[in-house]
């Protein structure tokens, strides 16, 4: 899988390339500012891009803007997006086209390489791949609000790891419970906040967030 | 017709009311208080040759003549004349009856305006109570005459008629009274902000003394500044010595050992490394929290405007935000409009049991308004708790204000005002391209 990478600091660079080379995938660019991230992204067009929130020159959202930008322009690219702080303003501008193939990671999660790779890889397969203290944020802001009151605990937990973006074996996993449970609970979570089933789980999950943030 | 009546009345009617009762209250002031503090004044300035009674005497009659002024100036604000208080504040060591008192009374040159003030503020403020007179002998005219005739009293008089013995003078009453109110709500409001106006000659501040309040003002803020800052970094390097430089220190130990026992416990290594990379999971929180208290990377990124939205999503209610801002303040400015934002926010969660809250952010004349309004059961006062006093204090830094308005059963309001010029505008998200 082809990957473009934007980062400002080379030693993180370095490292993220290193990374995902081991891992199989072949980083095509490195690039390290924002004015280059567009360019570099339309000439690959990578299966995947990760980039940096904070890029020169400006360090301020250039990484972000970038992506936004790539998105409208590369419709349904994959970006995952790494920084060193998460911002539900930020989750929520990465997920508005929900053309899926989204990530939004804080850097820390880097560190854990088994994790970070299996994102990039759910990203790059068009999933959706939210930092858990989005989601926490998320859960915390709606635990008052009328429907979700109705969840039992453990359909939140349910809840809170599909929002991850999750799959139903992982998930499984997770709780120490069946595949079939995990689907029981998932019907019974949109059944209570009125979604119909479906099929697609990606599109499940943007629902369910899409509604989490109001 | 109705309509034009009700504005008759808003316009001409009810101010002229308002300066009636006004006139009176100013009035009875000036001319019950006045007088007898100028007395007090002079018989007190005349015992000062008697040692010991005058020293005590004077300041503590200086304390009653300002308890008085203050309440002028209170009234003068009705009129739209506010008058600033222009005293030096009273030395901390200096107790009433103290020659430390006195030398600070007879020193402070708004203790002789003040009393150069009262014989002739009794006079302008007296005949504020002209104006009341001619409202009352208007209404007199119009509502008893009519009545005196009725009970057919034939020693009693009105205006330029007296008595008045028959049927045409009684008639001609009725008009000369509505002349004579109508006359005195014309005049009424006229007194009072002439009274207040003469008043404002001697007991408005000079230039001298407001560039002294100023800058006591200034220095009093400058300390605060200082004081907070320093509070602040001591806060800072706290948390670093204590929570990240702690646990980076664990973690090299950590990684040491593990270091150590690669070769004959690979088990306990990597459980090593494991608690290691926890370690520096914790570290790396604590950074982000530490870096987000003393600038929010919001804040840095999208400005007052997205940093306010941040974090009203962050809020575990929703919050209606509502910014109008041509372009953005200067960065210092900016960071204190943020915290003062998130301290309201803050108390609206923990404290208020608001189902709702709303933020409106604009600015207007050259200042900053940041409104924080909430549907919860109110009862926040600014000086009980230090989250809403520490806003006072970091706004003051910037000559900026709070005030709350809270009663019991709600709603909260906290707005809150900083002086500054706006920046252009940065580019905003949707344009930037990165």
């Amino acid at each position: 899988m082809r990957v473009v990478i934007a980062e400002d600091l080379a030693l993180l660079r370095d490292g993220l390339t290193r990374i995902l080379d081991a891992y199989g995938f072949k980083v095509v660019e490195a690039v390290a500012d924002g004015p280059s991230v567009l360019p570099a992204l339309t000439r690959h067009r990578p299966d995947v891009a990760v980039l940096d929130v904070r890029l020169p020159p400006t360090f301020t959202d250039e990484g972000l803007q970038a992506a936004l930008a790539a998105r409208t322009q590369l419709p349904g690219l994959p970006i995952l997006v790494l920084s060193q702080h998460v911002e539900q303003l930020y989750a929520r501008e990465l997920l508005a086209d929900r053309g899926g193939g989204v990530g939004y990671l804080l850097k820390d999660r880097v560190s854990n390489v088994g994790q970070f790779i299996d994102a990039v890889r759910r990203v790059a397969d068009g999933g959706m791949v939210m930092d858990p203290e989005v989601v926490s944020q998320l859960l915390a802001r709606n635990t008052g609000a009328q429907r979700l009151g109705d969840l039992t605990a453990r359909e939140r937990e349910v809840l809170g790891l599909m929002a991850e973006g999750r799959s139903n074996a992982a998930i499984a996993g997770r709780l120490f419970v069946t595949e079939k449970a995990v689907s029981k609970h998932i019907n019974n979570i949109f059944s209570k906040l009125g979604m119909p089933p479906s099929d697609d789980d990606n599109r499940r999950v943007l629902a369910v967030l899409a509604y989490l943030n109001g | 017709m109705d309509s034009s009546v009700r504005a008759v009345v808003r316009q001409q009617i009810r101010p002229g009311a308002l300066a009636a009762v006004q006139g009176l209250a100013v009035a009875l002031l000036s001319l019950t208080t006045n007088a007898v503090l100028f007395a007090l004044s002079v018989v007190s300035l005349a015992l000062i040759p008697v040692f010991g009674i005058g020293f005590a005497l004077f300041p503590a009659v200086t304390v009653l003549v300002r308890l008085s002024l203050r309440l002028q100036r209170r009234l003068s604000r009705w009129c739209g004349l506010p008058i600033a208080t222009p005293y030096r504040p009273v030395p901390a060591d200096a107790q009433l009856g103290t020659w430390k008192r006195f030398r600070w009374v007879v020193g402070d040159s708004a203790t002789w305006r003040d009393f150069a003030w009262l014989i002739p503020g009794a006079f302008t403020g007296g005949a504020c109570l002209f104006g009341f007179v001619l409202v009352a002998y208007g209404l007199e005219g119009v509502l008893f005459v009519p009545l005196v005739l009725y009970l057919n009293v034939d020693w009693y008089g009105y205006g330029l008629f007296w008595p008045m013995d028959n049927i045409l003078k009684a008639l001609l009453s009725a008009p000369q009274g509505w002349l004579i109110l109508f006359g005195g709500l014309a005049v009424a409001p006229w007194l009072v902000w002439l009274h207040f106006r003469f008043a404002g000659f001697f007991l408005t501040p000079t230039r001298a003394q407001e560039l002294a309040l100023r800058v006591r003002h200034l220095a009093a803020t400058r300390a605060d500044t200082i004081d907070t800052q320093a509070a602040e970094l001591r806060r800072i390097e706290r948390d670093l010595h204590d929570g990240a430089q702690a646990r980076l220190v664990a973690l090299r130990m950590s990684i040491g050992l593990a270091e150590q026992l690669l070769a004959d416990d690979p088990a306990a290594a990597q459980r090593l490394l494991t608690e290691a990379q926890e370690a520096s999971g914790h570290a790396l929180a604590e950074l982000r929290h530490l870096v987000r208290g003393i600038y929010p990377p919001v804040l840095a990124e999208r400005g007052l405007d997205g940093a306010v939205q941040a974090l009203a999503l962050a809020v575990p209610l929703p919050v209606d935000v509502d910014v109008r801002l041509p372009g953005s303040p200067p960065a210092a400015v900016e960071s204190a409009a943020y915290f003062a934002v998130a301290e309201a926010l803050t108390n609206v969660t923990k404290h208020s049991g608001a189902a709702r809250a709303w933020i409106r952010l604009r600015h207007h004349d050259g200042s900053l308004t940041m409104v924080v309004g909430d549907d919860g059961h109110g009862g926040a006062t600014p000086d009980a708790g230090t989250g809403l006093a520490g806003v006072r204090r970091r706004l003051a830094a910037f000559d900026g204000t709070m005030s709350v308005t809270s009663p019991p059963g709600g709603p909260t309001v906290v707005t809150m005002e900083l002086p500054c010029e706006l920046s252009s505008r940065r580019t905003s998200p949707s344009s930037g391209t990165g």
